[in-house]
């Protein structure tokens, strides 16, 4: 009884926020919406029983992706009159895209797909399917799982080379340079003559002579 | 197949932890000139000893990683080959970096990894590995093509190759997924079983989309549009690299994907490859005859080679494989010199690449014109360098397998071709000099030029030999039960 009342909860919201992704005025908006419906489907996979795509869902869509949308959109300037314009035009188009893929995913739904050579796997263990994962992708999938780090190291190193540059005359604090800073290296102590005017550019030019 | 193999990837796994270690290394060494040097010099050492360890380790055919891993004396060839071409770019870089002034740690360690995935790439015997290899692969090119940060062709080359690469990788993906879905299986010993007990349309339809996606990582006509631009606008020790080292991986993987996983389907994927194979040689030879420039001349070049190549591959039978891992060995060799010789082409210490600045080379640098002029004939095919054997093996494998009329536009093609090579030996021997080219050469661009040119002539003798080593490795191309 209470598994379909959060089936329907999740699904009209994710349906719900996935239309207000689109029909939102404001694009901040438009995110946080996309957010939700994320939030929404990671729920309906708790439901299925994939309780780890729904983590991934969580962590990988909401904590990465989302807000690097987020950034992007705040940054950019968008003119969202500009972009709303031709969607009447185009609206018949979208149409006919959604329809054919409501036709596809009906056809898939009604006809047989089982006799295909793909078997699921069958479930005898009452283990979370977390730990499961986890046994396989570090022994079966060791490989897959390192060379995946490695394209990601891969991506760390280009972005880094691409991006960052070292510009010069800007002025930083080294904290190791200051603190080995001797005494005789940076005071300098000149006899100031009595009784006479003081010429400070003089008096100036012999410290940093004495420092030198 | 014991889990924890790992002894056949020693020399994948040593590169990994090296490539590691100088992520380290490079940024704490100050400044940043001593770490690029630091870093060239180590990844030199380090795939010298991968080659050593790649020997030493794979003449067994073996298993690693789950089933996921393959090595053999076929792998052993190509790997070996793939890590010669790197140290041999590598060792004409070091005033190509500085007087580019890109000598960052970054590029030899990218390199170092892009290598990495190609070997990677050869061994995989599993779809996803396949696509990881090729990914790890790609992605350290599509930086390199772009790391000359302040030139506007160097940038546009590192995006056009970007996008058009993750295209290519779509295509490739889509293709791995169809083929899994039909035949069940993502290793490759399984997918050769599946297909035995019958071929389904859809796999068809997977294996043509996977050869589309590697056709693009080799170059091959239709999926060349990339390749003039980016050769052009990346500095030009990474074109020499991109034409070298990149396309032998995937000749490997495209050798292994065909003749190996699909060998008893050899009558759905032919018809594809011949397509791709006559289209390449035509563009390649038509494009390149109105190329001023000489890095897009080498582009249009590689994309005819590719295609002299493909024919091998089209024929279908195994004297074709051992045809194209001998051409691969040619235009390795070849081009290598090619690029030494482009390398060395300064003016005032600056770069030229047009093809008339190359004017009246025969009086100034006769020992470079000379070199330059074998390498040429031996590309365009010109009996009795190396160039025509490669030639003359594939075609015979096309005849062979009784297709006589890919053999024949083959041919023709190669005459359109030798039209360009022939012009830039009449440019260096005819014309007349108009501003000189700098007298000081490196010495390593001369002697890799140079020895380059002298294998080309002396290859006739070392051809029994060549070919013997390579046929010897072709029955490893195919699994080995077990």
């Amino acid at each position: 009884m209470i598994a379909p009342f959060f089936f329907y909860l999740f699904a009209i919201m994710t349906v719900l926020s996935g239309l207000m992704v689109i029909i939102s005025r404001n694009p901040v908006h438009s995110v946080l919406f996309l957010i939700l419906s994320f939030f929404n489907s990671a729920g309906l996979f708790v439901l299925l029983g994939a309780e780890f795509l729904a983590m991934l869902l969580v962590v990988v869509y909401v904590g990465a992706v989302a807000v690097l949308f987020l950034f992007v959109v705040m940054m950019l300037d968008i003119n969202i009159d500009e972009m709303r314009q031709g969607f009447k035009q185009h609206m018949p188009l979208g149409l006919v895209v959604g329809l054919v893929l409501i036709v596809e995913l009906m056809l898939v739904f009604n006809h047989d797909v089982s006799h295909t050579n793909v078997l699921a796997v069958e479930v005898t263990e009452t283990r979370s399917n977390t730990a499961m994962i986890g046994d396989v992708l570090y022994t079966n999938y060791l490989l897959n799982f390192q060379v995946a780090g490695l394209i990601l190291l891969v991506a760390m190193i280009g972005a880094i080379a691409l991006t960052m540059r070292h510009r010069e005359g800007v002025k930083r604090q080294s904290i190791s340079l200051q603190n080995s800073r001797r005494r005789d290296e940076t005071i300098a102590v000149v006899s100031v003559e009595s009784h006479v005017a003081p010429n400070i550019l003089e008096d100036s030019r012999a410290a940093n002579k004495k420092l030198q | 197949m014991d889990l924890l193999n790992i002894q056949p990837a020693t020399a994948e796994i040593f590169m990994a932890l090296v490539a590691l270690g100088l992520v380290l290394a490079s940024a704490f060494i100050q400044p940043e000139a001593i770490a690029a040097k630091f870093v060239r010099r180590v990844t030199v050492a380090t795939m010298l000893l991968a080659m050593w360890m790649c020997y030493h380790n794979g003449f067994m055919p073996s298993y690693a990683f789950n089933g996921q891993f393959f090595t053999s004396p076929f792998m052993v060839y190509m790997k070996v080959l793939i890590l010669l071409g790197a140290v041999g770019i590598l060792l004409m870089a070091k005033r190509e970096f500085q007087g580019e002034s890109i000598d960052r740690p970054e590029l030899p360690l990218l390199i170092l990894l892009s290598v990495l995935g190609m070997m990677l790439m050869v061994s995989a015997n599993d779809l996803i590995v396949l696509y990881m290899g090729l990914e790890l692969q790609s992605l350290p090119l599509y930086v390199i093509a772009a790391i000359r940060r302040e030139s506007v062709r160097s940038s546009e080359a590192g995006l056009k190759y970007f996008l058009l690469g993750a295209l290519s990788s779509g295509l490739l993906l889509y293709g791995a997924s169809l083929l899994y879905g039909f035949t069940g299986h993502t290793s490759y010993d399984g997918i050769k079983l599946a297909l035995e007990n019958g071929i389904h349309p859809g796999a068809v339809i997977g294996m043509v989309f996977m050869i589309s996606g590697l056709a693009f990582k080799i170059s091959a006509a239709p999926f060349h549009m990339w390749t003039p631009d980016v050769y052009e606008g990346s500095p030009t020790i990474v074109t020499a690299f991109f034409a070298v080292v990149p396309k032998l991986a995937a000749m490997a993987l495209f050798i292994r994907f065909t003749h190996g996983v699909l060998g008893d389907a050899v009558d759905s994927w032919q018809q594809v490859i011949v397509i791709i194979a006559i289209l390449s040689m035509f563009i390649g030879a038509g494009g390149a005859i109105m190329q001023t420039d000489i890095k897009r001349l080498m582009a249009y070049s590689s994309i005819a080679h590719m295609g002299y190549a493909l024919v091998g591959i089209a024929s279908g039978i195994s004297s074709g494989v051992s045809a194209v891992m001998v051409y691969m060995v040619i235009y390795v060799i070849s081009s290598i010199g090619v690029f030494a010789l482009i390398l060395s082409l300064k003016r005032d210490g600056r770069a030229v690449t047009k093809i008339e600045d190359m004017a009246g080379m025969s009086r100034s640098h006769p020992v470079y014109a000379l070199a330059m002029m074998v390498l040429m004939f031996s590309m365009a095919g010109i009996p009795p360098l190396g160039g025509f054997f490669g030639k003359w093996y594939v075609f015979s494998a096309a005849i062979a397998s009784g297709q006589v009329a890919l053999a024949v536009v083959g041919v023709l093609a190669s005459v359109i071709g030798a039209f360009y090579y022939i012009r830039i030996v009449k440019v260096m021997y005819v014309d007349d000099e108009t501003q000189p080219i700098d007298q000081d050469i490196p010495r390593s661009n001369t002697l890799i030029a140079l020895t380059s040119a002298i294998m080309m002539t002396g290859l006739v003798f070392g051809l029994s030999f060549l070919r013997e080593t390579v046929q010897a490795t072709v029955p490893f191309v195919v699994f080995v039960a077990g």
